[in-house]
This record gives structure tokens, sequence and C-alpha cells, in this order.
């Protein structure tokens, strides 16, 4: 019986997946146009601007209703810093955000306010993102209150309904957050951010502060409110196997750049970006009979300082491919294969129509 | 592999088989009998560790994996003799070569420290000191163990750090830890640790705090050492990736005890307990497509002051009630159930097999 119900699952995943590669389903929810932002350095008593981190450079992705789209990267490559340009916690300082066809990249605080019925943020530290001095009902209230949402048996009958709606019993209402596990207050956060239904959660690191078992948890949960509400995710992780689980589309991040985005099938079955095939043979995979067989790219060195990015291509200083032309002319995001854009001057794993360059096998 | 410098029996690969009651003393490199660390605290007892037994051999490597507060990180800090005097109360044995750390004095164990057993935590900041360059630290620790003048240690300092894969060790090795990035610190710890050539290395979630791509090369790094010096390592994770990748045994912990011990094969393909299934079900995978959802276990850890009565495990297991109350009542021992592969769980054979072969197996 499990069998077969192992098989029509997977029937319906292969189904799903030419509907992520042509997005003509979901419409565009949110687009983003050349974003960037720079964090100016400034020294001496003047305060003279001596130089920038250049912390996102350049983004261009969009973003369909309905849909989970994950931006994955080392540390220091951007993706905090772009999800936080996408709730306007940061003033992008170039570059457009259109959410529902609006353009909201610099709208001031005041307009902004009734956009944040619509788009709200999961945060990664479930210790640092709940006022301690609050009650959950307060906390988990403060959006009606904030929005002046009027409910219709009170709020709290409102949010007691959330705290269920998470797997939280309607009585913890009264509590503190320290009385609750990592897991527990990841889903008072979870709640909060659903009470005004919003159509776009922008997800920082949801799971990453948890337990293996909890993670399973509160992963699900976000799948079936998702379902639920018809909720549209971007999802901001480091860990590649969790991406692969949630991810209907993914980019790949590298010092302020997008380097590859794809559908979840292809960028974890054919990646074609060269940090992107290094990035996924790095991950030890729970398999003992893959023992020291595991073909493993190592990448020399460390992420260059985004203050002083290299030039051109700026992964070529540890790419393995890396020619003269990486270091003179920057490549383009360019489509490869259906819903698959790449920025690499020597793309791994091309469709055969195109001259393939030696590829290696890295799975 | 290399010779063995040190055994006081013969090498005997199927050792941590046996029932690991019942050895002679000093059998295996490092044998750990029925540990107990227990901390009072105003609120009660925290029993972090409540009987623990494995024993490790040189050259193998004992991964350790258990969600937070199952007590790895305890065990591995009483096995240095790194608890402070007077908080923890600490029964049972630790031989290291034959020798018990729990009844030696801390000037003895400190003493073995560096030369015979030493340690890489999670946070290299918090290990290593902000006032003194980096290669100071190593040189204090190598001038311990061997009568050797400044110069020739900080030689050996420059060379550990090269050996770690830093870029420009002569120079590094006059920076304060603050100057080096994340993964750099993590290899100078290990280059560190590793100074004296350990008989035994602590690895306690080594890469926990690090990007994948240094994941990778610090690993590498601890494979190659351990070749190398034919030390024995264990390594404290929750990341079943990395254990998969290190270990040949795995210890599975849960409120401060073992679950289940057997080698990394078994654990992945013929896991025994229902916690080590919750484990794997809960784990997104890198390799495949996914094809259901994710299977969590159900509530959450206990507290370590008020662990469950019986199985700790009982209240989030979805076989405890094929156990006629045991599981509720009994706190199931660590037994053989076959080819030296233990497990602590009230299960009748065939129920775990049916288990197994119908509910866990074709879902993971």
């Amino acid at each position: 019986m499990n069998g077969t119900t192992t098989v029509t699952t997977a029937d319906t995943e292969s189904d799903a997946v030419p509907g992520v590669i042509e997005p003509a389903m979901g419409e565009e929810l949110l687009s983003v146009d050349n974003l960037v932002k720079h964090f100016p350095i400034r020294k001496g008593v003047l305060q003279r601007q001596t130089g920038a981190v250049q912390a996102v450079d350049g983004l261009t992705f969009s973003v369909n209703r309905g849909e989970t789209f994950s931006l994955v990267g080392e540390s220091g490559c951007g993706k905090t810093t772009t999800g936080r340009l996408l709730t306007r916690l940061l003033e992008p300082t170039s570059g457009r955000i259109v959410f529902e066809g609006r353009d909201i990249s610099h709208l001031g605080e005041g307009r902004m306010r009734p956009l944040r019925r619509d788009v709200q943020m999961i945060f990664q530290d479930p210790y640092g993102s709940l006022n301690p001095r609050h009650t959950v009902g307060k906390i988990v209230g403060a959006p009606f209150k904030l929005q002046n949402v009027k409910t219709e048996h009170g709020v709290k009958k409102a949010v007691q309904e959330l705290l269920e709606l998470v797997g939280l019993s309607p009585e913890h209402y009264n509590r503190y957050p320290h009385e609750f596990s990592g897991g527990q207050r990841q889903r008072i956060g979870i709640a909060r951010t659903l009470a005004l239904r919003p159509k776009l959660i922008v997800a920082d690191e949801p799971v990453s502060a948890l337990d293996v078992s909890i993670q399973a948890q509160v992963v699900n949960l976000l799948e079936d409110l998702q379902n639920e509400f018809d909720l549209t995710y971007v999802m901001i992780a480091h860990d590649l196997s969790v991406v692969r689980h949630v991810s209907d589309r993914v980019a790949v991040m590298y010092l302020g750049k997008i380097v590859e985005v794809a559908d979840r099938v292809s960028l974890y079955e054919k990646p074609m970006h060269p940090y992107t095939v290094a990035l996924l043979s790095a991950v030890p995979v729970p398999d003992t009979k893959r023992k020291g067989k595991q073909e493993r790219i190592r990448l020399q060195g460390d992420v260059p300082s985004p203050i002083n990015p290299p030039p051109a291509c700026r992964f070529h200083t540890r790419c393995w491919k890396a020619q003269e032309i990486c270091k003179t002319e920057e490549p383009q995001l360019l489509q490869l294969a259906p819903g698959h854009q790449t920025a690499c001057h020597f793309p791994e794993n091309q469709p055969a129509s195109t001259p393939a360059p030696a590829a290696t096998d890295e799975s | 592999m290399t010779e063995p410098q040190d055994l006081t029996e013969p090498q005997d690969q199927g050792a941590p088989r046996d029932t690991v009651q019942r050895i002679p003393r000093g059998e295996a490199f490092l044998d750990v009998r029925d540990l107990k660390v227990h901390f009072p605290t105003d609120d009660g007892l925290v029993k972090s560790v409540d009987g623990v037994s494995f024993k490790l051999e040189r050259g193998k490597t004992l991964g350790i994996v258990g969600e937070s507060g199952s007590g790895k990180s305890v065990t591995s800090l009483s096995i240095m003799g790194l608890h402070p005097p007077g908080v923890a109360k600490i029964s049972g044995e630790i031989f290291l070569d034959g020798q018990d750390l729990v009844s030696s004095s801390r000037e003895e164990v400190r003493l073995l420290r560096g030369k015979r057993m030493a340690m890489i935590f999670q946070d290299p900041l918090s290990a290593m000191h902000p006032f003194y360059t980096v290669g100071q630290q190593i040189v204090e620790a190598y001038q311990v163990h061997n009568e050797v003048s400044k110069s020739v240690a900080r030689k050996h300092a420059i060379e550990m750090l090269d050996r770690v894969g830093i870029p420009q060790p002569d120079r590094r090795v006059d920076a304060y830890p603050h100057q080096f990035s994340g993964g750099m610190r993590q290899r100078a710890m290990i280059a560190m640790a590793l100074s004296c050539d350990p008989d035994l290395l602590i690895a306690d979630e080594p890469t926990t705090a690090l990007d994948v791509t240094v994941q990778a090369q610090i690993l590498d790094l601890i494979r190659d050492l351990q070749r190398e010096f034919n030390s024995a390592v264990i390594i404290i994770t929750h990341d079943l990736g990395v254990v998969a990748e290190l270990a040949d045994d795995i210890q599975v912990m849960y409120a401060g005890r073992a679950v289940e011990y057997s080698t990394a094969e078994d654990i992945f393909d013929r896991p025994q307990h229902p916690y080590t299934w919750g484990l794997l079900g809960s784990m997104p995978r890198i390799d495949r497509e996914r094809s259901e959802r994710l299977i969590p276990i159900k509530g959450t850890p206990p507290s370590l002051i008020n662990v469950p009565k019986g199985c700790a495990f009982n209240p989030r297991c979805n076989y405890a009630h094929l156990n006629g109350g045991a599981s509720e009542t009994d706190r199931p021992e660590l037994l053989d159930v076959g080819d030296g592969h233990m497990v602590a769980c009230h299960l009748s054979p065939k129920n775990r097999r049916q288990a197994w072969e119908t509910d866990i197996k074709p879902k993971l």
C-alpha cells in the first residue's frame, strides 16, 4: 500500500515540474529589477565615504504567486540583505522592487504601512525576535492593533485561532516567550506573521536554529499553511537539503550576485554554474554507501571581501574553469535551458544543442 | 594503516561489538563505562548524562549524534576533565589507555590534555584567547609537552598552520584570532589541537558554524590528520551527513543515555530504535528528489530534571503502546540484538522488524 502511495506522489511531483518551468500558471507577484544595496564605509572626521560594502549588486528575478522561491548561498553572499530589501526594512541604493504591479522600491514608511499586511517576515532567531516582556497574546495580537484591523469576535479569539493553526494551544495566550522551547517560539513567530493573512512571506533561515526533529515539524507546518492560505514564500537558507525539500525554484547567490536560477529539479540534477556544482558537491550525504566515493570539488581559499570584489566574474578567483575572459568580461545571467538561467562563460551540464565543455560528474 | 604505537592489548577490530559492560580493564584505547554526569541546581538534579558506556580504538572514529540536551557535549567535556570542580557530580569510569580519568586528580588530567587528548570546539572565537596571537597560543601548548626552545616551537606552529591550509603561515602566525575569518579560525584551532599529535581527538560540532564549502575542507582535514597519526576520534554532531561520512561507529543519544550503538552502516541501513527512525525521517535529503512530506518526531525533547519514567522516549514514540506498558515503567537497557548492534528498546524483535519494514523503510 505504501508503495502505491509513493508512486502516485512521485507522479504528481513530475507533473508539477513543467508547471514550474513555465510560470504561466502562477502570475507574477513580485519582481525585482537590477536591485542594488551598497552600505557606505565612512572614515575620518568629515565622515567622507571611502568605499562601500557591495552587499547586493544587481539582482533581477521574479517570484510567482503560490510558489516557494529560495535564495541560497554562503555567509556574506547578500541573501539576508535581499530579504530585508524585499520587505523594505532596508532602502535599496538603486533598482526596482515591484509588488503586485506597484513599484515599492522607495515608498516612505507611511505609504509602506498598508503594504505590510501583504508582505511579512519570519526571522531566524526565535529567541531574539519575540519581546520577552510581552505575553504571547500581545505578541501575536500586535499586528491587529498596529493595522487597526477589526476582528469579528475580538482580538483574543483571533489570536487563539492563530495559535491553534500553528499547533500551539489557545491556553498559551497568557504565557511569556521564555516558557517555550525553540520550536514553539518559532511557531509563535509564524502565528504573528500569519495574523493579517499576508500574500508574501519572506522567511530568513526559518528552521536553521532548530533541532532536526523540530525542524521537520516546522517545515511541514509551513507547507500546510502555504496550501491552506495560498501563500508565496521567499525562503532564505543556507541548508541545501532543506532548500531541495521546500522549494519550487532556487536562486544561488555569490558575493551579491545571482549566479544561477532554476527550478528545483534542474538545479539539483543539472547544475550549470561551477559555484553551484561545488556547493552541491560539498554537502555531506547521509548515506554510508557513498562514503569516500563522493567526488568533491574543493574550492580554494575564502570568499573575497564584498568591499573590493574581484572584477568581471566574481567567482573567477576560486573557479577551476576560469580563463582570461572571466577576469575581463562579466558573464550575463542567460537562459541556457527552459527556466534555467546561469551567469557563466563556461557552464557545466549544458543541453546537447549547445557545444558542451567537458562536464565533471559531481553526483 | 600505520603501526599502532601504544596499544596495551593486541588490536581487536571487533572490540566495540562485544557487550560494552563486560570488558576487562584497559582493553580499548578509550573505554567509558557507566558514565553519569549530574548537575545539582535550584530546580532539581539535572541528569545530563545518565549511564553511558562506549569504547574506541586508535585509528577509529566514533560519531555521537543526538539533539540539543541529549548529553553529547557533556560526555566529551567529562572525558577532557573540563567540568569545573564542585559543579558537576561525575561517576563511572573513563579509561584512557588504561588510566582512569574520573579518579585522577585535576593536575594529572591537565598533563594529559594536549598530548594524550585534545578537543576541537564549536566556537573558535570563544576557545581562543583574544589577547594572544594565534602563534603564541600554539607555542604555549607545544612547550608544555615538549622541552624545546621558543624558536623551535614557533617553527612548529608555522608548520602546523601550513598543514591545516592557512595561507602565508609565516605571517599569519603573528595574527590575532579576530583577524582570521571563521573558517581560518576553525583551522587555527585544529592546528592548536593537533600540535602535539594527540592520541584522542574530540571534535564537538566542529563544522556547525561554518559554510558548507569550508565544512568540506575541515572534514577532509580531520580525516587526513587521523590517517597520519592513527588517532582515535570522537565526532559529536547533529548532522547525520557528517557522521555518515566520517564515523566507523555511531552512538545515538537521547535524554542523557545511549539508545542505539552500532557501525555506521547498521545505523543508516538497519536502524533499530524508534528515535533513530525519527531522526532519519525528519531529515530532508540532498541526494534525491522529494517524494513525501518529512516525518517529524512528535512533541519536544524532555526536561533533564523530569525525565519520563521508563523509556525516556516513550511519550514521543509511535510504538510504545505495543509493549504492554513496559515503556512507561521500565527503563530499557542497551542490549545486543545481533552482530553487536546495541539497542535500548522494549519492542519485540517481531514488532520491530514489522515496524521497520512496513512503516519506516519505504518512507525513508
